[in-house]
């Protein structure tokens, strides 16, 4: 997975809430087996009205989502990730998650950045204002600076640790092969099989 | 400090734990279907990793089958490749799998039940957010994306950060005609789709030891509308009824001691949890969504609610979507909304006590003129029993399609879907925009009242006809 140290770029106001990963990626595009190709399912529904946000010109490029609060809630698709970064996002910004949606951002390198509604907000306006308007997002600081709008966010130490590093995580757990083998060793007997 | 059944079965499963890191936490079984594996089993491909516990691990075909024909080819080329996809991982992996057209085929969080494989005190996942279903039976089950398919293939291990804990306490008794879907829905509307959210809910109280093992999975599937990954139920004897003699259980000695084991796993008296919602059963009625997410519900008596009444900003803008979407106007009884649609079946409703329950009421009833009606069985065994019980007789005879088992219209991946405009009374869980084909508007209700809207045309109760 990609490293995430900083970002810098564009934002672009989703102003709406409960934006379930049906809308983010609908399930026709998830009969593909390959991991590519998801960037055009981003959003399609939606995508099919010229007046949404992401069809405007002036949003074409920018990198940073921000939107109401719950986002990504609903299906556990994974695709909606891989749709996200593929079209060029790397950072969500919302109020709250949906828990499966960050907990798969946070596998592939795209960050969730968990800010105050009102927070939330004003970043939107800029963006609303000037949508040239360049945003940092600092995974080494925990810190959002959008103009006058600068704020802290948290993230567990561990997280931040394995995307700043840009670590895969099986590689991770299979240091501790030998803990898994014991356990397995102390595991009742009388857990059912599959086979 | 006492701890909850949700603390019990996951300090069972640490593998390792260690200061500023997540645990490793142990996974029982694994369940796998074809859309959200396909990438997993590359990713252990391209590292040369194999399976480590496929005897842990069980696959069936559920999200893309047609219900038509289960021997037929798939003619959407689309859709057969991820299942030839699957049925070739899982061939190369030495994984089991239950194709289409087997008598163990079927919808993922049926047939682990139904297998006696989901089993109180285990941890379960599956590449699905429905996949809370299982905690049902006092399992800690949840969701996970494929990343994570492909770390649970490879190490049979999640690293977990432990969630909050919440109660959901429901006292008193439901009310005759009111069922578990109803419960469910009355609670995500209390709550909020973001209610549960970093919180495994446990579901307690009265009304809850009352439901049947059917029930309590329909409650536990919702969870994940209420934004929690996982809920629980404490097992009980309904639970080892349930259990007793399914393929996989335990028999003989082995049954008593898990029995043992299984009665410890309660939340201790002086447990604490983070969040408390109590619920009153007794004054809960027959509930249906009028939005565009599971929260957005109220009872079948009221009306479609007004925008402007709404405090909230974000809430008033997402109801004002969502009656626009809907094509609802604020005001109009809910009772007076016309279907074109109902579908009964998923891993919500698709068992065979929420079959009886449709039989039950289109028993010398017709469906009514230009409705069209699909019942669903969640898997091939629900099939078959309904089959020798005659509800499938019943079923047909009042004019709705009996299919085969799938997910069918819950997802629209299969033929199955809403056109444009199209509107359907549900008995699946998500109300999503175009959810169940694009553009198709969806009412969330509970098997009973989708039965009665089907004979009446527009959302009603077995009580209106």
């Amino acid at each position: 997975m990609e490293k995430f140290v900083t970002h810098t770029g564009r934002a672009v106001p989703l102003r709406r809430s409960n934006v379930d990963t049906d809308q983010i990626i609908p399930a026709v595009w998830l009969k593909q087996v390959s991991r590519t190709g998801f960037d055009k399912g981003l959003f399609s529904s939606w995508r099919e009205d010229p007046g949404f946000v992401l069809n405007k010109p002036e949003y074409e490029g920018a990198s940073v989502l921000v939107a109401g609060p719950d986002f990504g809630t609903g299906s556990s698709r994974e695709h909606a990730v891989w749709a996200l970064q593929q079209y060029g996002f790397r950072v969500v910004i919302a109020p709250r998650f949906g828990d499966i949606f960050r907990n798969n951002s946070t596998k592939m390198g795209l960050l969730p950045v968990v800010l105050p509604a009102e927070t939330v907000e004003a970043i939107q306006e800029r963006a609303e204002r000037d949508p040239r308007a360049e945003i940092v997002v600092d995974l080494e600081n925990r810190q959002v600076r959008a103009g006058d709008v600068v704020a802290s966010f948290e993230i567990d130490d561990y997280t931040r640790w394995r995307l700043l590093e840009g670590l895969d995580d099986i590689g991770l757990t299979l240091r501790h092969a030998d803990a898994i083998t014991a356990f397995e060793e102390r595991r009742p007997a009388l857990l059912p099989t599959t086979s | 400090m006492g701890r909850t059944l949700a603390d019990k079965v996951y300090d069972a499963h640490v593998v390792r734990r260690a200061e500023g890191e997540p645990d490793l936490l142990y996974i029982d079984l694994h369940l796998v279907h074809e859309v959200t594996s396909p990438q997993a089993f590359d990713g252990l491909r391209m590292a040369g990793r194999p399976v480590r516990r496929p005897d842990l691990t069980i696959a069936t075909e559920d999200h893309n089958v047609p219900t038509t024909d289960l021997l037929a080819p798939i003619a959407d080329p689309v859709s057969r490749t991820q299942v030839e996809t699957l049925r070739k991982n899982c061939a190369e992996f030495g994984v089991r799998l239950h194709p289409m057209g087997d008598d163990g085929q079927g919808i993922v969080h049926v047939i682990g039940p139904q297998l006696g494989l989901t089993q109180p005190g285990m941890t379960v996942v599956c590449g699905d957010s429905h996949t809370s279903t299982h905690g049902a039976f006092g399992a800690l089950a949840h969701g996970i994306g494929t990343s994570e398919v492909e770390h649970v293939l490879a190490t049979q291990t999640l690293p977990q950060v432990k969630p909050k804990m919440m109660a959901v306490t429901v006292n008193g008794s439901l009310p005759d005609g009111v069922t578990a879907k109803d419960l469910i829905l009355a609670i995500i509307a209390e709550i909020g789709t973001g209610g549960g959210q970093g919180h495994i809910i446990e579901y307690r109280g009265r009304a809850i030891r009352e439901l049947s093992m059917e029930g309590r999975m329909t409650v536990c599937n919702m969870s994940i509308e209420a934004g929690a990954r996982a809920g629980m139920i404490a097992p009980d004897e309904t639970t080892f009824a349930y259990l007793k003699g399914r393929p996989h259980a335990p028999e003989g000695e082995a049954w008593d001691e898990a029995v043992a084991y299984w009665t410890s796993l309660r939340t201790d008296d002086d447990a604490v949890f983070d969040k408390e919602v109590v619920i009153d059963a007794s004054a809960l009625t027959p509930f249906v969504t009028w939005g565009t997410n599971p929260g957005q519900g109220l009872p079948l008596g009221d009306s479609v609610p007004d925008p402007a009444a709404i405090a909230d900003p974000t809430e008033r803008q997402a109801a004002e979507r969502a009656l626009h979407y809907m094509g609802l106007t604020a005001g109009t009884p809910l009772r007076d909304i016309a279907v074109d649609t109902v579908f009964v079946g998923s891993c919500t409703n698709g068992r065979i006590e929420d079959l009886r329950a449709v039989a039950d009421v289109l028993s010398g009833r017709r469906v009514a003129e230009g409705v069209r009606m699909l019942v669903v069985p969640g898997s091939m065994e629900v099939k078959k029993q309904a089959e020798a019980e005659g509800l499938n007789a019943v079923i047909t005879a009042a004019g709705a399609e009996w299919r085969e088992a799938g997910c069918s219209m819950c997802l629209a991946m299969n033929p199955d879907k809403l056109t444009p405009g199209e509107r359907s009374a549900s008995t699946s869980n998500r109300n999503f925009e175009g959810r169940q084909g694009p553009g198709g508007r969806t009412h969330l209700v509970s098997p009973a009242v989708a039965a009665a809207t089907a004979v009446t045309g527009r959302l009603a109760a077995p009580a209106d006809l």
